[in-house]
């Protein structure tokens, strides 16, 4: 025990002698905040449209008018016809051609109804699907205005009773997060990435720098207990991330405005568990790995398939069944969701606990196996 | 005078290759042991399990009383372990280094603190006390690290080739610290290249492929094997060496 404190001192005047570690707590998460919210972004804006309008009448203008004027959606051309459309999408210069029927407005007000074509580049598949989405509301919109209109028209020039027409719409209400902002969604996302790097990925490369230079071979020498050597290279660690936590923390408030509904106390206290349990996961990585270039290899590999499959980005009950496995045995899963319920749904302790459990579990494990697979004798 | 380390049939296997093949050797307590051997022979690996830290595949031994296949955490506490490349941390100063393989080895803030003192006056280093060890010279860098080895007063010290690649002036000055060390009563068990270094030794052995093919006092060896210098005796064994590095 009395060792301990011998090697966490050394562990702390190593740190701070690299100049690296005071840019990580403090700019790594400022920068990871102010860049990935804004780029990783699922809504899906700016989709370039070409309107080929054969009817040029005054409906099909408004239309065009719509279009132009949706906030999803950039009018690029207006070509004469639907090959010079198709052309520009083969090219790449648009994602989507709306085709105006040559009797749009007739067809409007002898009938009440027409159609528009629709043409979506669908080769990424979610600007194909919300696009078509989205110009489907438009038209929907439109055509909405223009009944009332006529409805209006016709019933003052005629005096008659008007139609009765029944009309369904569905009103979303979004809860937890009403402005539906994916920034919000994403930022507990990102200080789960923070905490990985900082508390799972540097004690490896440390561990595994210490090999390299063969400094571990001195240590492995000694009478001292391996699980002091890695707990005194980990505690630096959970520090330096913890602060980076609280930094990013704070700067998620004052740039996007967001602050736990829940308390700020489970928001930490959850952290804390995770920070232990991926800090096991790196030293188990740093124990099969003799080189830099090995512990890294493998810090890539499962950093993806972990960020992937937990939930971060993509729904984990929409994946399929063996990733929903995957995901359930991944402390990523467990933390980006207790961080979100606890920042957007303002959960309690109490509601995450689940959560946490599953955390203190793996803490358990991973850190177990740590500890048993450091070989001080090969 | 007991034996310190008592070794019989000590072996270790990678995979098909046969690194140590069944060593058996004593080492006498205060002794100054040389342990010589081309490069490939098999000493690293030896002293790697004298020392705890590497598992035997076969044989037994006691190093300073402790079983070496059994206790290698309780022989760690009472030997000491420098080699050329595994030292000290370059990112730390000299006094640091000292104080943190004092505390790992189980010494009070105030021995460390005395003992740090009197090794700096008495290698005339109090000057570099607060230098960091990465912008020492070699030589130095190699004298601390034997005195960091010897800190905490252990029953053995295990050297593996401690002067590689320093001038001849810098390997003497070395000799006399062994020497000093030797005369304390710690036991020295080292390997080296250099065999002028391998007639400092009370007794040395030739490792050959793996085996010890001889082993005596470097004046015996001169005699048995009508040489006259241990570099001929060197010569005549790893001649027979099989082995290709």
């Amino acid at each position: 025990m009395k060792t301990l404190k011998f090697l966490i001192e050394k562990e702390f005047k190593q740190m701070f002698r690299n100049p690296l570690i005071a840019n990580l707590i403090i700019f790594f998460p400022t920068m990871v905040l102010l860049v990935f919210p804004w780029a990783i972004t699922f809504e899906v804006n700016n989709i370039r449209v070409d309107v080929v309008d054969h009817g040029k009448g005054s409906y099909s203008k408004r239309l065009t008018d719509k279009v132009e004027a949706s906030p999803y959606f950039i009018l690029n051309d207006t070509p004469p016809d639907y090959e010079t459309a198709m052309q520009a999408m083969e090219r790449g210069e648009i994602d989507m051609i709306v085709e105006i029927p040559t009797t749009f407005d007739r067809d409007i007000v002898k009938q009440q109804s027409s159609r528009v074509g629709l043409a979506v580049n669908s080769v990424n598949g979610s600007v194909g699907l919300l696009g078509s989405n989205y110009m489907t509301q438009i038209v929907n919109d439109l055509s909405r205005e223009l009944a009332s209109e006529l409805l209006h028209k016709t019933s003052h020039a005629q005096m008659k009773a008007p139609p009765s027409l029944p009309r369904l719409t569905i009103e979303q209400r979004y809860r937890f997060n009403p402005q539906m902002d994916y920034k919000l969604f994403m930022i507990p996302g990102f200080f789960v990435i923070i905490l990985t790097i900082l508390c799972g990925i540097l004690p490896a490369l440390n561990i595994v720098l210490e090999k390299e230079n063969g400094t571990i071979h001195q240590i492995n020498v000694t009478p001292v207990h391996k699980a002091w050597f890695i707990l005194a290279k980990l505690i630096p660690y959970w520090t330096i991330g913890l602060i980076a936590f609280i930094i990013a923390i704070f700067v998620a408030y004052l740039i996007y405005g967001l602050w736990p509904a829940g308390s700020i106390f489970t928001v930490l206290f959850s952290g804390i568990v995770f920070i232990i349990s991926v800090s096991g996961m790196g030293i188990i990585i740093s124990n099969y790995s003799e080189t830099l270039q090995q512990a890294a290899f493998l810090v890539i590999f499962f950093i993806l398939i972990i960020i992937l499959l937990s939930g971060m980005f993509t729904p984990i009950s929409s994946m399929p069944i063996w990733a929903q496995a995957i995901a359930a045995i991944n402390p990523f899963t467990y933390l980006t969701s207790a961080l979100r319920m606890i920042y957007l749904n303002g959960s309690s302790l109490a509601d995450v606990s689940t959560n946490l459990l599953m955390l203190a579990l793996f803490s358990l494990l991973l850190n177990g196996w740590a500890v048993l697979s450091y070989k001080k004798r090969g | 005078m007991g034996n310190v380390i008592e070794v019989r049939g000590l072996t270790k296997r990678f995979g098909n290759f046969t690194a140590v093949d069944r060593i058996s050797f004593n080492v006498k307590e205060g002794e100054i042991f040389g342990f010589l051997g081309a490069n490939g022979a098999g000493k690293t690996t030896a002293i790697q399990m004298l020392c705890g830290i590497s598992k035997p595949s076969g044989g037994t031994g006691t190093v300073a009383g402790f079983d070496i296949n059994k206790e290698s955490e309780k022989i760690k506490r009472n030997i000491g372990y420098m080699s050329q490349r595994f030292s000290l941390y370059e990112d730390l100063r000299v006094w640091e280094n000292i104080r943190l393989f004092g505390g790992i080895y189980g010494l009070s803030e105030k021995v460390i603190a005395e003992k740090t003192d009197e090794l700096l006056e008495r290698l005339d280093f109090a000057s570099e006390r607060n230098t960091m060890v990465k912008s020492l010279p070699l030589g130095w860098k190699q004298k601390l690290a034997f005195s960091v080895a010897i800190f905490h007063e252990p029953k053995i010290v295990f050297l593996d080739e401690p002067t590689g690649g320093v001038d001849p002036a810098m390997r003497r000055q070395f000799w006399e610290m062994i020497y000093d060390a030797a005369e304390r009563g710690i036991t020295v068990f080292v390997t080296t290249h250099y065999m002028d270094e391998a007639e400092y030794c009370d007794r040395v052995s030739i490792m050959v492929d793996g085996r010890i093919d001889a082993l005596d006092t470097p004046k015996e060896l001169r005699r048995t094997h009508h040489a006259a210098s241990m570099e001929e005796v060197f010569t005549q064994l790893a001649r027979q060496a099989k082995r290709v590095e």
